[in-house]
């Protein structure tokens, strides 16, 4: 608002706030909000409304009561005794885990595809641009099923290990026995145990403990005996050779660990109709995470290209000309002016990722989506509580990862000085 | 722009609200003034409700519904067939999607009054069974410990399941599976050891196997599965249409009701139970909202209940089921139609 000297501002009348530009923008930004909230208020009333008229209200009692079906996967205890609320939890850990697989694992294929794009032999960037095409441009869901169906057809079932003469062996020394349904791999085994904690109805061992005592122990030895030696480097200009000291802190401790536990492999055995013994890590989860590493893959090759080609020319070729060789190049100068580029697209490609990991049911996967969207939804048949709840959950999923990675596009965003 | 998104969605949601107004108005004069009658059935069980190369659908339960359609619309042709799987069958009837679900659905507790359906009867007696290759080597659903098991999710069966091997103190790895097709697919690849659905679902899958004599079905049946057409709760008159469309079908068997001899028994029969029946005398059909011969029509539609169930699922079909519970109370069965008076 400018006012001037001597000018006297007008009193208020009601057209003001129509014809004054001073309030209009005011004006209209209320009368949206108040349809907005109308709109909403008559749809969930609505909502309710046509529920009681067909007796339904909403309630999550259900949530409480047993669930009485059993999950393939599980990362917390459960059976078919506990309730709709831990099959929930049981589901919204196994969408954590696929999740978190496929992000480390596609950013791993996207980062390294999107580099070879650029790389100067034209057969390997030809053949990248093919991958990239060829998985950005088919759905998803369709990627599942053909990963599952050569998984189903062309792995042998866990029949055909078993007899003299076996239609299919074990390889790596016999300790891993793919099958279509499973996985078998070695799981460990300690002959002096150490005894666990007590957490709920689950426990941790004291050995898990241990190890990670000792790998933080021996970063922090590591950072301290850097610092010693960058100290040496400043005062000397000779920096002391530490990495067989590196060496030694994380493997001595480590060494002596597995001797005193007697940390061994315990490889798979057919037993019955299935392996045991060892670990079945679940076609399921492989063949989904495979898919959404895959697809999302080629995504996020495209933002780590882009995001390379957006750092200009002259940055390599100064950098070349203060004498630095282009590994150095590429990790001191063009990295991290890529990663200003890249980061935030490859924020929403994480969450497109943790959302299409809710396709699971397709392979039979037990996420969040198979149990709380779906078999505790038939069962109940609360499908606006159902999904009220999963809608929510996917959304503050979402929220977390973004937030958790605009704090570390904050942290290597330009610093203007 | 923002006022052209906001009306939009205005319009949107109106319709959406108009239709969710239509789910629970008068069902047999939204079926009559639609002129046909979309019906909930399997996305495709061989015997019960499969379509075949042309996009016909025939079948155990895809009779029962050209029965209520000729029976309401005096055309057994006029049927929309919806397909739903497990998971999608009870959302679709109580959205208004569907006006009757003929799907071999268990009649449960719980479906009848939390879901809000109304199972109107009970078209087949079932139980869940096991099959499994018969080169496993395994006679009783007892030595299953440790097996890998198909199942379809959002059933009874996976409730089932669960409680049979926590019984039996067993353990047993489940495959979770969407429709009956996928099932099949998993099994015969051996991705699981043995696929348990209903019992006649098993004989009705094994049927369209290349090789049926290589699978047995196991001699445990774990469950009561009665299986039975559903439609919305609180729409009694149309409840009862399709309640008594079923006692149609199955009194017309036990008085001698065919397909091929019902226009002459219109005409001659003295028995005054086939007469109300088919209309000749009362006009039963009035009490319903329909005319005096609605059972005469359900009844020439696909023939009488036992007509019915000889020529889809029978023991003269590949899937070859004999009657056992579904024979009529007169044989030893289970299938007793009430009183039409």
């Amino acid at each position: 608002m400018v006012s001037y000297p001597g000018v006297d501002n007008p009193p208020f009348r009601w057209s003001m706030l129509i014809y004054d530009r001073r309030y209009r923008s005011l004006t209209l930004q209320a009368i949206v909000f108040i349809l907005v909230m109308l709109l909403a208020s008559w749809l969930i009333d609505n909502t309710l409304r046509n529920l009681s008229a067909m007796g339904k209200t909403l309630s999550f009692d259900f949530l409480f009561r047993r669930a009485g079906y059993d999950i393939p996967q599980q990362l917390i205890p459960y059976n078919s005794d506990d309730t709709h609320l831990r099959a929930t939890v049981v589901g919204l850990l196994n969408t954590l885990l696929v999740s978190l697989l496929g992000c480390i694992a596609a950013t791993i294929v996207g980062v390294v595809v999107g580099v070879l794009r650029l790389s100067s032999n034209w057969l390997i960037a030809r053949l990248m641009t093919v991958y990239v095409e060829v998985f950005r441009n088919i759905p998803l869901l369709l990627w599942i099923l053909v990963i599952l169906a050569i998984f189903t057809e062309v792995m042998p079932p866990p029949n055909a290990y078993r007899g003299e003469n076996p239609a299919a062996s074990m390889i790596l020394f016999d300790t891993i026995a793919p099958t279509n349904r499973y996985t078998a791999i070695p799981s460990l085994g300690m002959t002096n145990p150490p005894g666990t904690i007590a957490l709920g109805r689950e426990g941790i061992s004291w050995a898990f403990v241990a190890y990670v005592a000792v790998i933080v122990l021996a970063f922090i030895g590591n950072r301290l005996l850097r610092t010693r030696a960058q100290r040496i480097q400043d005062a000397t200009g000779k920096r002391p050779t530490t990495w067989w000291i590196t060496l030694a802190m994380f493997a001595v401790p480590l060494l002596l660990l597995t001797w005193w536990f007697g940390l061994h492999l315990i490889p798979p055995v057919l037993r019955g109709f299935n392996f045991a013994e060892g670990i079945n890590m679940d076609n399921a989860l492989v063949v989904l995470w495979l898919a959404l590493t895959l697809y999302t893959g080629a995504f996020i090759a495209e933002i780590v290209r882009a995001g390379i080609l957006a750092v200009s020319r002259g940055q390599s070729e100064a950098a070349f000309a203060l004498g630095l060789r282009p590994r150095r190049t590429m990790s001191l100068v063009i990295l991290p002016q890529a990663l200003r580029v890249i980061i935030p697209p490859l924020i929403s490609q994480y969450l497109n990722l943790t959302k299409n990991s809710s396709l699971a049911i397709a392979v039979g996967y037990m996420d969040l989506r198979g149990t709380l969207g779906g078999t505790t939804l038939n069962q109940t048949g609360r499908e606006m509580e159902c999904m009220v709840l999963m809608m929510g959950i996917y959304l503050v999923l979402s929220l977390l990862i973004s937030g958790g990675m605009n704090v570390f596009n904050s942290r290597v965003k330009l610093r203007e000085r | 722009m923002k006022h052209t998104a906001l009306f939009g969605s205005v319009t949107a949601l109106a319709l959406a609200a108009s239709g969710a107004m239509a789910a629970e108005g008068d069902t047999l004069k939204e079926v009559k003034s639609r002129g046909v009658l979309n019906c909930g059935v399997n996305t495709g069980l061989i015997g019960f409700a499969a379509p075949d190369a042309n996009g016909n659908w025939s079948g155990f339960d895809v009779a029962f519904c050209k029965a209520v359609a000729a029976a309401v619309l005096g055309d057994p042709a006029k049927v929309k067939y919806v397909p739903t799987t497990g998971q999608t069958r009870f959302t679709a009837l109580s959205s208004g999607e569907v006006d009757l679900l003929a799907r071999n659905s268990t009649w449960t507790f719980q479906r009848d009054t939390d879901l809000k359906l109304d199972f109107i009867g009970v078209n087949y007696y079932d139980g869940q069974g096991f099959m499994v290759r018969k080169d496993l080597g395994v006679s009783s659903a007892k030595e299953l410990e440790g097996a890998t098991i198909c199942i379809q999710t959002g059933t009874t069966t996976e409730l089932n399941l669960a409680d049979y091997f926590k019984a039996n103190n067993m353990t047993y790895q489940p495959v979770n599976i969407d429709s009956n097709a996928e099932g099949e697919q998993q099994y015969m690849a051996g991705a699981c050891d043995a696929y348990t659905t209903d019992a006649s679902g098993l004989a009705a899958t094994r049927a369209s196997f290349a090789d049926p004599e290589n699978h047995i079905i196991l001699p445990e049946i774990i469950s009561k599965e009665p299986l039975g057409p559903a439609v919305r709760h609180g729409d009694n008159n149309w409840g009862d249409i399709a309640r008594w469309t079923l006692f149609a079908l199955i009194a017309a068997e036990e008085y001698g009701v065919t397909s091929a001899n019902i226009e002459e028994l219109a005409k001659s029969s003295t028995n005054p139970e086939v007469q109300r029946l088919l209309g000749t005398t009362d006009e039963l059909g009035k009490m319903i909202g329909l005319d005096a011969e609605w059972a005469k029509r359900a009844i020439k539609a696909s023939g009488n209940y036992g007509e019915i169930f000889a020529a889809t699922i029978g023991e003269q079909t590949p899937i070859g089921l004999a009657r056992g519970l579904n024979a009529q109370w007169t044989q030893g069965g289970l299938m007793y139609a009430m009183p039409f008076r």
